[in-house]
């Protein structure tokens, strides 16, 4: 059974001029012990779209889904008293920027100890224990020492191990990790990196990894879901979406890393992500697409079938090329 | 073979750090001996984790730091003993790109200002030439001219990198240090820079010290890298030779940790315990051991020499001698 499931996810925003649309129907499953990743480019909505799920959006954020569930338990009409039992539990979170995620004001101890208290109701001495156990199984010396220091007193790397344990603390069936190793040193991140899919293997979690770094989603991702202004724009298995990307942007979006360049002159994606106010009436993607046709101005894609990594596009691509008998219905008439 | 335009020998920069009121002060050397030249249209990639140097180096080059000690000559000028209007018509030989786009240009100046305060300060050219250099800067950055008035958040990360890029080239300096100018950028736009980045240097015969620690974008856009580890030089060898051939088992274990976007390759991972120790109190010997994967006894005592062959450099017993088995 799938731990968590999303059907067509969309979050609104009420600005001062209007509704913004952040997240665009959104789908995703993730299974126990699956690692699925999110990319996209920033302002894409791939942490609003965690955050939705975790229901940590501010007030001005309207989130409708047709489907929205953890567990079986759906999470869209559910009390504020029932999610805070979920979330910290079951569900847990770790925050882009460590060292900002953390409160200043409060030993590492004490903020660990925190949820151990609040879901697990342990006693002080228990939680003493456990939080050394925590921090030993991320990685830190001197773990006991540790306890009494301060975020301040800490690494960036430190600070991320910290943040992990702490999300980690009440063995979550599901973590989400948004972006836990951005901030930090390649040689830090691959330690977080290996950290993150070792803990995957020893308590049988779900790993949502949101992202922008295609590289770490190649070495950790076994599903990926490519996000482009709020919408799911492909979602493939890790090794297709690389070897035979079919929407063009994530054609595009792999040919612009310099790793994968073949020549001196890197192929760039030209103009950039539409904003509030100049969102193209068709495809949102058309207006930078190489492919785009008459058709992509006008109309908005419906997604392929599964086959197609659910491109949402008129002319998915295949090996490369827009096949145009796999257009979709739309496109056709 | 053309003179090099940035001639480093031996740089050094120590801080004096205050620990606290009863306590004599540290020093840290924030970079410990660095050497290298550089010529016209050539790119030098500086990579190093963070509390490497990388940055004070930057800041040495661009003359904002004196260095402590060690010589430093910039188009064939010894800058160490320079005096004050020398070192003012140095300074716009070469200029530097920050790394965060959103910091580095001021809110409150439009992009026009931004552009012609290098000419105002630096030359006598009339306004209207001013007026001129800057819209033709900006079309050559790949920008409007009519932007010219706008404000700095009108705009995004790449487009405000490009504004700086051409703030930096106003005064057609030979040199540009560029501090991570595109770690910020995403994918997309990142390739556009890198793009621009490579025009610009043939066009104005650009030499650029491009401090990263991107090794995947290093590679794309360097001639030489020079790899740091706690302010001093681990391995200093041509692109080709450092990628496909890294002696440093420092350098080995950056490009095994730098992610690949490749799914189907199988490597082998080398990942460094511990972080960078405190440059207050560097280790004995090789500052690398504590973390160094094949570390053996000689590495704890002694500091290792800079040696090597044809221009591939490395400062580490275990590449300069053959590894002892044990190891």
């Amino acid at each position: 059974m799938n731990l968590l499931e999303i059907e067509n996810l969309s979050v609104d925003f009420e600005t001062r001029s209007g509704l913004f649309r952040a997240v665009d129907r959104v789908s995703l499953t993730v299974a126990p012990r699956e690692i699925v990743s999110i990319v996209g480019e920033s302002g894409s909505g791939k942490s609003v779209a965690m955050l939705a799920v975790m229901g940590l959006l501010p007030k001005t954020a309207r989130v409708t889904a047709d489907r929205l569930t953890f567990g079986g338990e759906n999470l869209l009409g559910i009390s504020p008293a029932a999610r805070r039992k979920l979330v910290g539990k079951d569900i847990a979170m770790i925050f882009q920027e460590p060292m900002s995620s953390l409160n200043p004001c409060f030993t590492v101890g004490f903020q660990i100890g925190e949820s151990l208290e609040t879901h697990l109701g342990l006693g002080r001495a228990a939680r003493h224990t456990r939080s050394i156990e925590l921090l030993e199984q991320v990685g830190i010396p001197e773990p006991e020492a540790r306890l009494r220091a301060f975020p301040h007193q800490l690494s960036g790397g430190m600070s991320q191990r910290v943040m992990i344990a702490m999300a980690i603390a009440c063995s979550p069936k599901l973590l989400i990790a948004d972006e836990p190793s951005t901030a930090l040193d390649v040689t830090i991140q691959a330690q977080i990196l290996d950290l993150l899919v070792r803990l995957r293997d020893e308590k049988d979690m779900g790993l949502v990894l949101i992202t922008h770094d295609m590289g770490v989603v190649a070495e950790t991702a076994e599903r990926v879901v490519v996000q482009y202004a709020g919408q799911q724009v492909e979602l493939a298995e890790t090794v297709a979406l690389f070897d035979d990307p079919h929407h063009p942007y994530t054609a595009a979006l792999l040919s612009a890393l310099p790793e994968r360049a073949t020549e001196k002159r890197l192929p760039s994606i030209p103009g950039m992500v539409p904003g509030q106010w100049d969102r193209p009436a068709g495809c949102l993607f058309a207006p930078r697409c190489t492919f785009a046709a008459e058709i992509c101005h006008t109309r908005a894609p419906a997604p392929c079938g599964a086959d197609l990594g659910r491109a949402l596009c008129h002319f998915p691509l295949v090996g490369g090329r827009p096949r145009l008998d796999l257009a979709t219905a739309g496109a056709a008439r | 073979m053309t003179a090099p335009i940035l001639e480093a020998h031996d740089l050094v920069r120590h801080y004096l750090v205050s620990r606290g009121m009863f306590a004599p002060p540290g020093t840290v050397k924030a970079v410990a001996g660095i050497s290298f030249t550089l010529e016209e249209k050539k790119t030098l990639a500086v990579v190093g984790e963070s509390g490497s140097g990388k940055s004070t180096l930057a800041r040495m080059l661009t003359l904002i730091e004196p260095p402590t000690s060690g010589r430093l000559s910039i188009a064939g000028k010894d800058v160490t003993g320079a005096s004050g209007a020398e070192l003012k018509a140095l300074r716009s030989v070469v200029q530097m790109v920050f790394q965060n786009p959103y910091g580095s240009l001021n809110p409150r100046q439009t992009i026009r200002r931004t552009l012609e305060e290098p000419l105002l300060v630096n030359t006598d050219m009339p306004a209207d030439r001013r007026r001129r250099e800057a819209e033709d800067m900006l079309a050559r950055v790949g920008l409007r001219p009519e932007y010219a008035d706008r404000y700095p958040h009108m705009f995004s990360g790449g487009q405000r990198q490009r504004i700086a890029i051409a703030r930096a080239l106003m005064l057609r300096p030979k040199i540009i240090v560029l501090d991570e100018p595109v770690s910020a950028l995403d994918v997309s736009v990142r390739a556009q820079v890198l793009n621009l980045l490579s025009d610009l240097q043939q066009e104005f015969a650009l030499a650029y010290v491009f401090v990263s620690h991107d090794l995947s974008v290093v590679r794309h856009i360097a001639d030489e890298v020079l790899v740091m580890y706690l302010g001093a030089v681990a391995e200093h060898a041509a692109k080709e030779a450092l990628f496909s051939e890294p002696r440093h088992p420092y350098t080995r274990a950056l490009l095994s940790a730098t992610p690949m976007a490749d799914p189907g390759r199988k490597k082998e991972r080398i990942v460094l315990t511990g972080e960078l120790p405190s440059p207050f109190d560097p280790p004995s010997g090789c500052v690398f051991h504590p973390r160094c994967p094949i570390a053996f006894d000689r590495c704890r005592v002694e500091k290792p020499a800079i040696t090597g062959t044809s221009g591939h450099l490395t400062a580490c017993h275990a590449a300069a001698a053959p590894v002892p088995s044990a190891a």
